[in-house]
């Protein structure tokens, strides 16, 4: 049954904007996209540059803080606040199957993390509209570039996801899931040494490291490999929230 | 199937790492009954209307609601069930017609039946003046409405309701508990409760739970006719004691009497009749007969609360 859980999605994203939790995590990504925006204009003022701005914004490493940041605070509510105010029993025990109620909440964080994210199209508008050359933002650089946002994002979001299924404490889940961005994030710089050798190592660390596929992303690369490690390691992160909240029928 | 029990148990056990929470336990409850699981804190109670709602799953033995097992048809269980847990768990965030109208089409009613039941509930519990406030910011009482309404919304065959009047004040739970047995017409109800007037008030079957076991099941006025056997009769007269006691000792009916003066002239009289008889037509007539001025004729009822103390009293006895 779809109904179910569509109105599970619309609950997940209109609760964001019930409290003032949703406007302050996006006043913070703003604030960061603003900073970004400010150190990119910089950038392009110093000294002259044929990469494209979508390059540019990714080269201030802002993208990173706000993926890292971001990703745990969305998420942390989705299932630690309802098992702490009780309301998981009532809503496990409606006719939904626990796989509808996961893939909603993932799909409730995911718009609003999305939604966060709009506003630097705005900032590059205002670039290319000032700059008055169409090379600066194209709109498949743009679109793989967002592509990439996504991606990573859904994977964030669904550690996240993850993180708060196995506790009922907003604080812990977020710590979690922050713990498990900054370690995958360590892994890709551990991979950036490897990146000029060869061998099995090497060959490894390249999939892993995240840092070249999203600039790859960025530079309007989109190469399939990446595409399907992001996916392939939500979906792990999905499953395994899906166990965790069954393990409760195993006990 | 011919008309499935709306609830069975058999033999449900629940064991948790430490300790045992139900054992073997064994009750059906049939279509339009409305029946109370009375126990004292931790006998319980919860447990089994978690494994009842699908929400745990029990150590052993089987749960059928309508017919469908807890376990393996969850699905088709909780279309026909509204459950309103402990401490009714509720979204403070939303605004109360907005939570029953998300809570309708969760449970899978069209846009039009939603409308329709959302209206219907708003208006059954009473919640038109409330339905665009924040639930958070509602008073316990109201809260409470909203969390039947929720349970009532999409027209379930059982409801389930743990502990439903925890924490209201008498104005409020006096209005629950009507709520609870206007309910009762066209549903099936569970209620869980360790406050014993409820029970009298709301339900018409009692199942005693202590320590995670099941010790008495029947209807209130059969349990407190079983105890009511040794139910005493008090009669107060102005009489010589001396005269009455020689009555009492006389009549075959009355197995054991105690005569103790009272206040002014009178004399309190209370009496153990063998099962069956019922002596009070009886004494008033020796009231007119001998001309004895009678002030006081009661039976002392046992109320479910002696049944109460007396099943669950520790040692172990052969009571039920």
């Amino acid at each position: 049954m779809m109904g179910g859980y569509w109105t599970l999605v619309r609950r997940e994203l209109s609760a964001y904007f019930y409290s003032w939790t949703g406007y302050v995590i996006i006043a913070a990504v703003l604030f960061l996209l603003g900073s970004s925006f400010a150190s990119l204009l910089l950038v392009l003022n110093t000294r002259p540059t044929d990469l494209p701005i979508t390059e540019v914004f990714y080269g201030t490493y802002y993208f990173w803080l706000i993926l890292v940041m971001a990703a745990p605070v969305i998420t942390m509510r989705s299932f630690a606040l309802e098992k702490y105010s009780g309301t998981f029993e009532t809503l496990m025990t409606a006719p939904v199957s626990d796989g509808q109620v996961v893939l909603a909440k993932f799909t409730g964080a995911m718009l609003f993390y999305t939604v966060t994210w709009l506003p630097l199209l705005g900032c590059w508008m205002v670039v290319r509209y000032f700059s008055r050359d169409p090379a600066v933002l194209d709109a498949g650089t743009l679109a793989s570039t967002y592509l990439g946002i996504l991606l990573l994002g859904a994977l964030y979001v669904s550690m996240g996801c993850f993180a708060s299924a196995l506790t009922r404490s907003q604080i812990i889940a977020a710590m979690t899931s922050l713990a498990l961005g900054i370690t995958l994030l360590l892994v890709s710089f551990v991979a950036l040494n490897f990146s000029a050798e060869t061998g099995w190592k090497a060959q490894m660390y390249a999939q892993l490291g995240m840092l070249e596929q999203m600039q790859d992303f960025a530079r309007g690369v989109v190469d399939t490999r990446p595409v399907v490690y992001y996916l392939s390691l939500t979906a792990l992160f999905l499953y395994l929230t899906c166990k965790v909240v069954e393990c409760r029928r195993w006990k | 199937m011919a008309d499935p029990m709306m609830i069975e148990v058999k033999q449900l056990t629940k064991r948790y790492a430490r300790h045992v929470a139900v054992e073997e336990v064994s009750f059906s409850v049939q279509r339009g009954e409305i029946v109370g699981l009375l126990g004292p804190n931790g006998a319980g109670k919860s447990t089994i209307m978690r494994i009842l709602t699908g929400y745990i799953p029990a150590t052993s033995g089987t749960v059928r609601v309508a017919g469908f097992d807890v376990f393996s048809q969850a699905q088709e269980v909780h279309r026909r069930l509204g459950y309103m847990p402990e401490n009714n768990p509720l979204y403070r965030d939303m605004r109360v017609g907005e939570y029953l109208w998300h809570r309708a089409r969760l449970k899978g009613l069209t846009r039009a039946r939603c409308r329709e039941r959302v209206g219907d509930v708003i208006e059954q519990f009473g919640l038109a003046d409330v339905a665009r406030r924040l639930i958070g910011h509602l008073s316990k009482g109201y809260q409470q409405r909203v969390g039947l309404a929720d349970a009532l919304v999409h027209e379930p065959e059982l409801i389930v309701l743990d502990e439903p009047t925890l924490g209201l004040d008498p104005n409020q739970l006096r209005t629950v508990r009507q709520l609870i047995r206007d309910l009762a017409r066209h549903h099936t109800v569970l209620i869980s409760t360790h406050i014993l007037p409820e029970v009298e008030i709301t339900c018409t079957r009692v199942l005693i739970l202590h320590l995670g076991r099941i010790l008495a099941a029947d209807t209130v006025e059969n349990l407190q006719h079983r105890a009511g056997k040794r139910g005493q009769i008090v009669a107060e007269f102005q009489a010589p004691l001396q005269e009455l006691k020689a009555v009492w000792d006389e009549w075959p009916e009355v197995e054991h009497a105690d005569v103790v003066p009272a206040d002014g002239s009178y004399v309190r009289c209370s009496l153990t009749a063998r099962p069956g008889a019922d002596l009070r037509p009886a004494i008033f007539l020796l009231a007119v007969r001998r001309g004895w001025p009678l002030r006081e004729l009661t039976r002392t009822r046992h109320s479910l609360e002696d049944i109460f103390v007396r099943v669950t009293r520790p040692e172990p006895e052969e009571e039920t």
